[in-house]
């Protein structure tokens, strides 16, 4: 019946608080991982089903996670929304395929960076020669600001300084970075995902560094002046 | 053997050409700590402190996560309901 296929409005966050409460009750009576996890097997059994309302709850619990690392990914607020929901839609499309290899959560984080890839490909970025393309004239003298005190002992490193240094990364670098030093992807791993050498992915990451490094430096140089 | 300052007496170019090269290197699996060049450069050592700094505070500093607009949901919604999903 039509009816029965139409979706019903659903408040994500209603029905998060309600998941919590159940969980919450569960975890304390007995071992809280255990029974924290068996609630969210019974949330994803659900959703797998079809049924909606708990597809609303796993978007609830794990919106943040994918829209943080579109945005990671993209640096472009609006790109990160539509990815995200293009993640989500993806989800909705394939849920029924997940088996429980791995955990939910990352298969949900592997479908999302590839949803990400797709949608750099279908751009033109080529992820085999990301710095070639990106960035034809990188330079390497020697570090330019040879004699002020290095970025660790000076604790220049902010998060909102990092965050704007890693947003204004070209693509390429951009991507290999957050994969690597904040996802906590292996080079083995980035490499299938982009499809290039493992060596190419390490050397794609020590330039994205350095251009990070340039970019922390700026700043603390002219506060020196 | 004439001492060699690890700070001042090396030259410009002879770190402008090891850290050219650094990207190969790496990719090769070459372990840079023991290169002739880093053991003796204070300079080249001191860029890959800061690199390693970096790629540490990305992973202490960075996982945190930001909430999207409260119409996304909405907008999935509506997407599913079209049959978009």
């Amino acid at each position: 019946m039509n009816q029965e296929k139409k979706i019903k409005t659903v408040n994500p966050e209603a029905e998060a608080t309600e998941t919590e409460v159940f969980a919450s009750k569960l975890e304390a009576k007995d071992s809280p991982e255990g029974t924290a996890q068996t609630a969210d097997q019974q949330i994803l059994a659900r959703a797998q089903a079809g049924d909606h309302a708990a597809f609303a709850q796993l978007y609830s619990v794990h919106k943040r996670r994918v829209y943080s690392l579109c945005l990671r990914m993209l640096g472009n607020v609006a790109e990160a929304e539509d990815l995200t929901q293009e993640a989500f839609l993806q989800l909705h499309r394939k849920i029924a395929t997940f088996r429980g290899d791995s955990a939910f959560s990352t298969w949900l984080h592997r479908l999302t960076i590839n949803v990400v890839l797709m949608n750099l490909r279908r751009k033109g970025l080529n992820l085999i020669s990301l710095d070639e393309a990106l960035d034809p004239s990188p330079e390497y003298g020697p570090a330019r600001s040879f004699g002020a005190p290095d970025l660790r002992l000076s604790g220049s490193i902010d998060r909102m300084t990092l965050e704007k240094a890693v947003e204004a990364l070209p693509a390429g670098y951009r991507l290999i970075f957050v994969l690597h030093d904040i996802e906590g992807y292996e080079h083995n791993e980035i490499a299938t995902m982009l499809d290039c050498s493992i060596g190419n992915s390490k050397s794609q990451l020590h330039k994205a560094r350095m251009k990070l490094r340039e970019a922390l430096r700026a700043p603390a140089e002219e506060v020196a002046k | 053997m004439k001492y060699r300052d690890p700070v001042n007496d090396f030259p410009d170019d002879e770190c402008a050409e090891f850290q050219a090269s650094m990207p190969a290197r790496i990719g090769a699996g070459e372990d840079l700590q023991n290169h002739p060049h880093m053991l003796t450069c204070e300079r080249c050592r001191a860029l890959v402190r800061d690199l390693e700094a970096i790629a540490e505070a990305a992973r202490q500093l960075m996982p945190v996560e930001e909430e999207p607009p409260d119409e996304l949901w909405t907008q999935i919604q509506m997407a599913i309901e079209r049959g978009d999903a």
